[in-house]
């Protein structure tokens, strides 16, 4: 008891605007809910309340049914059993249309938007009522919203032109703009840059402090830690825990996630015999499509048996790099070596069938070289299907590998057989990484290959590039996470603007100074400031 | 005058495809292919050449017309977007029915001896009837203002169209709609409801085009009728961009190119070959045109696809 009347003071004392009286009534409650696909349990008998002015995180690894839970609450699906309760009173949602007007608002995980209409016409579709008002007046409205919440927008650009993180924000408007009381947030931030993130907490804050109840669903255990009030954790269709955040911890989040105790360290192995240079990058330069310089004249190796880690912000010629060395981006100057032959010229299956492997995860993540319609053994099909002879396709060798890389990385489906779009988020790219992998590969491409996956799946992620690694594939591995870059990596390559910034033993380096290097700073810049500093 | 009276041929030859365009665009800015159009413009010839035989009017006439060629849009509406069959069988089956309704139907018209039924003088003055005077000024007269009454309210009811779906809220939500049904839902839009609508509006407006065709133009029942301008109108909704104005001009190539073979109906060449060659024309042009579009200019992205809310 004194326990909880200290943490409410403390909770009063850490948000400023909460009135701290009456402590935050239940906003919505979700009863016994119960959803199946087929014979799949997506969410079995799962209870879950959030209060008023509440930042709850909901976490469970991929197919865990997160995103099941929420699209019930926002009417996108009707549960098989349950009740939700608003405000105290039990309602039925039959339509995102009656959600919408319980006040709920959902930011979907893959994003909603309507790609040929304006940021405006996005956001003002599907409204009632609005027809009325004039043009001015809305936009006049529109502004004060994104000034209120310190928002960058531009209303009349189309979304097909816009970033992912601009897409982020129409999104973020269109729930503003409908002034939900209930909001949630699908994996918002799988995508944005840390300085956007941070941007994002401050408005959740803000909702926060205005009373909303806000539902965040994420994989990232820091920014559980950081923003939320209380987490469920959802595991394999049911609701394991709901926990007070400020009484936990990551390790222990994870293990009520994956249901045993987990080791959160990664392993770098060490290889005796590398192979030199077999990859063999001089004097890159390449233009995007708008004749942007994007590479400017990068020289770089990776040795078989290693693995190189490349740091950057997002789009500084990482995507460039990728398809450049695939053969899906013209090179202006400068070669790429793969074992001492100039690969720059020749078409992306020939690279292929010389050993070179690419996966990119987009940040969309959808229509990232999988076809969402086919089941398993068809993509992995797809990759393999030329190396086969003959006018007929044998499926028994893929379908193999197929249940192989269901049984290695845990991909959670109801069978091989199934179409690929039916199953969680995660998942997906695990069979995206899955296929990749397993093409065996001496050059090995990976670019954010744990975006949007939880922890388990990503830590297996790790392993098989260590795996790969052992092997004595020459592994170039493009990353977000620099704690994971420095544990995982031999090498870290920095990149800022198409340049390398620094090439660094992660042994010899912190966090802040890849936080240096990535902003433009130059690794021996670093050390002389490091050198008068001492 | 020669000039005059090839454009006043033109024109009449485009209206029932341009209102085609305009049924076709209704249809895919709800994000429905329908290929059913030509079905449907049959069932309108039908039901207006029909009422206007019974009753005399006019006005009825394309009300029948209108309501059946809906009517026919709808049973293609409950089977996409209830039943959610595929878009391009239900379309062609509504294309054979409406066809075969038209034709069954239509030769109970006929009198017993097998006589051509036509439609009575006094609509035909009706429906004719023009701004005193103005169709006597010399040249523009008659090409601007020598047109039966309904040219001039298909022209109104397009440009409305065009107005309805790019200006308005409901337009909006329309193209919403067409474009990512599953946003559009998330936004609180209801989806089904606005397939059904929009889809039997662009039913009333092939009933309208087979009216043109049965009451103003041929005024004599035929069972082949509506002779392909329904596909025609499916195919030049792509040189339209979607966009009932464009659908004027796109459907007035399709005038101008019938005129080529009217002209040479008195050469040795076939006649079966001229027939063709406005189609042929029609559809050269529109490979050519269509290679290379702005993205807001190209088809509604869902179209083809049927929406269900649960389905991923
Ligand atoms: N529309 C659907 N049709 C069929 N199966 C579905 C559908 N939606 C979800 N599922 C299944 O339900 C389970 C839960 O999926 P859900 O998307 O809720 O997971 P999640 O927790 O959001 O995972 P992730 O972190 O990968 O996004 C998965 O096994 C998935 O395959
Ligand atoms: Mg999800």
């Amino acid at each position: 008891m004194q326990c909880r009347i200290l943490s409410c003071i403390a909770f009063s004392i850490l948000n400023i605007c909460d009135k701290g009286d009456s402590v935050n009534n239940v906003l919505f409650e979700l009863r016994g809910i119960t959803k199946l696909f087929g014979n799949v349990v997506a969410n079995k008998n799962i209870d879950f309340s959030v209060r008023e002015g509440e930042i709850h995180a909901l976490l469970g690894e991929n197919g865990s049914g997160k995103t099941t839970l929420m699209n019930i609450l926002s009417g996108i699906y009707t549960p098989d059993s349950g009740t939700i309760i608003i405000n105290g009173e039990e309602v039925t949602i039959k339509s995102p249309e009656d959600a919408i007007k319980l006040g709920i608002g959902m930011i979907h995980q893959h994003f909603k938007l309507v790609d040929v209409f304006s940021a405006k016409e996005n956001i003002i579709m599907g409204q009632a009522g609005s027809s009325r008002r004039n043009q001015k007046e809305l936009t006049k409205e529109l502004e004060e919203l994104s000034n209120r919440f310190g928002l960058n927008i531009n209303l009349d650009k189309k979304i097909y032109q816009m970033s992912v993180s601009e897409k982020q924000t129409v999104e973020i408007m269109k729930v503003l703009f409908r002034k939900s009381k209930i909001l949630i947030l699908d994996e918002p931030t799988a995508v944005l840059t840390p300085q956007e993130i941070d941007k994002l907490f401050e408005i959740l804050r803000e909702l926060r402090a205005d009373g909303c109840a806000i539902v965040l669903i994420t994989h990232k255990l820091n920014e559980v830690m950081e923003i939320s009030d209380r987490v469920t954790i959802l595991r394999k269709g049911e609701s394991v825990a709901t926990v007070e955040t400020k009484k936990t911890n990551p390790k222990e989040l994870t293990e009520l996630m994956v249901g045993h105790s987990v080791d959160l360290s990664i392993d770098r192995p060490v290889v005796k015999d590398k192979t030199k240079d077999v990859l063999k990058v001089e004097n890159l330069t390449i233009y995007d499509e708008e004749g942007v310089k994007v590479i400017d004249g990068m020289s770089f190796t990776v040795d078989g048996g290693e693995i190189l880690g490349v740091a950057g912000v997002a789009g500084s010629g990482q995507k460039e790099l990728c398809e450049a060395i695939a053969g899906l981006h013209p090179v202006a100057d400068g070669t790429i070596e793969f074992k001492g032959r100039n690969i720059v010229g020749l078409n992306p299956n020939e690279i292929i069938n010389l050993g070179v492997s690419m996966s990119f995860i987009p940040e969309d993540r959808l229509g990232m070289g999988l076809v969402a319609n086919m089941d398993m053994v068809d993509n992995v099909i797809l990759k393999d299907y030329r190396r086969q002879k003959g006018l007929l396709l044998s499926r028994k060798p893929a379908r193999k590998m197929a249940l192989k890389m269901v049984e290695d990385l845990d991909i959670v489906t109801q069978g091989v057989q199934y179409p690929i779009r039916l199953l969680s988020g995660g998942n997906v790219q695990k069979v995206l990484l899955g296929r990749e992998i397993n093409s065996s590969p001496q050059l090995l491409i990976t670019a954010y290959p744990v975006r949007g996956l939880d922890i388990n799946s990503s830590y297996v992620i790790y392993d098989m590039l260590n795996e790969q690694k052992k092997k004595g594939v020459a592994v170039l591995y493009i990353g977000e996470d620099l704690n994971v870059l420095l544990e995982l990596c031999d090498r870290i390559m920095v990149i800022c603007g198409g340049r390398i910034m620094g090439m660094v033993d992660p042994k010899d380096v912190t966090i802040e100074d890849l936080g240096l290097m990535m902003t433009g700073h130059t690794y021996s810049q670093i050390l002389a400031e490091r050198g008068t500093g001492q | 005058m020669i000039i005059a009276s090839y454009i006043y041929i033109a024109v009449r030859v485009s209206i029932p495809v341009l209102l085609g365009i305009t049924g076709a665009i209704f249809n895919e800015k709800a994000g429905n292919t329908n290929l059913g159009i030509e079905g449907m413009m049959y069932m309108g010839a039908f039901a207006g050449f029909y009422t206007a035989v019974a009753t005399n009017s006019v006005i009825l006439a394309l009300i029948a017309a209108c309501l059946f060629g809906a009517f026919g849009a709808l049973i293609y509406a409950f089977a996409t977007v209830t039943l959610r069959t595929n878009q391009v069988v239900a379309g062609l089956s509504l294309t054979i029915f409406g066809q075969g309704i038209a034709r069954f139907l239509g030769n109970t018209l006929s009198g017993a001896k097998g006589e051509s039924v036509r439609i009575p003088d006094a609509v035909t003055q009706k429906v004719n009837w023009k701004i005193l005077g103005l169709k006597d000024i010399p040249f523009l007269g008659r090409a601007l203002f020598g047109y039966d009454m309904i040219i001039y309210l298909s022209i109104v009811l397009v440009v409305i169209a065009y107005f309805y779906i790019n200006k308005s809220k409901t337009g909006l939500n329309l193209r919403a709609v067409g474009e990512n049904p599953a946003a559009a839902d998330a936004a609180g839009i209801n989806v089904s409801l606005y397939k059904y609508v929009h889809i039997c509006i662009g039913g009333a407006f092939c009933g309208l085009a087979g009216a043109y065709i049965g009451v103003v133009y041929l005024t004599t029942w035929g069972n082949n009728m509506i002779a392909g301008k329904g596909w025609i109108a499916v195919a030049l909704v792509i040189f339209a961009s979607w966009n009932p104005l464009k659908a004027i001009y796109s459907s007035l190539l399709f005038g101008f190119t019938s005129l080529i073979a009217l002209r040479f109906q008195d050469s040795p060449i076939s006649p079966y070959l001229l027939e063709m060659l406005p189609y042929l024309l029609t559809v050269i042009i529109l490979i050519i045109t269509s290679v290379k579009m702005k993205k807001e200019n190209q088809q509604p992205a869902s179209c083809g696809v049927n929406y269900f809310r649960e389905e991923r």
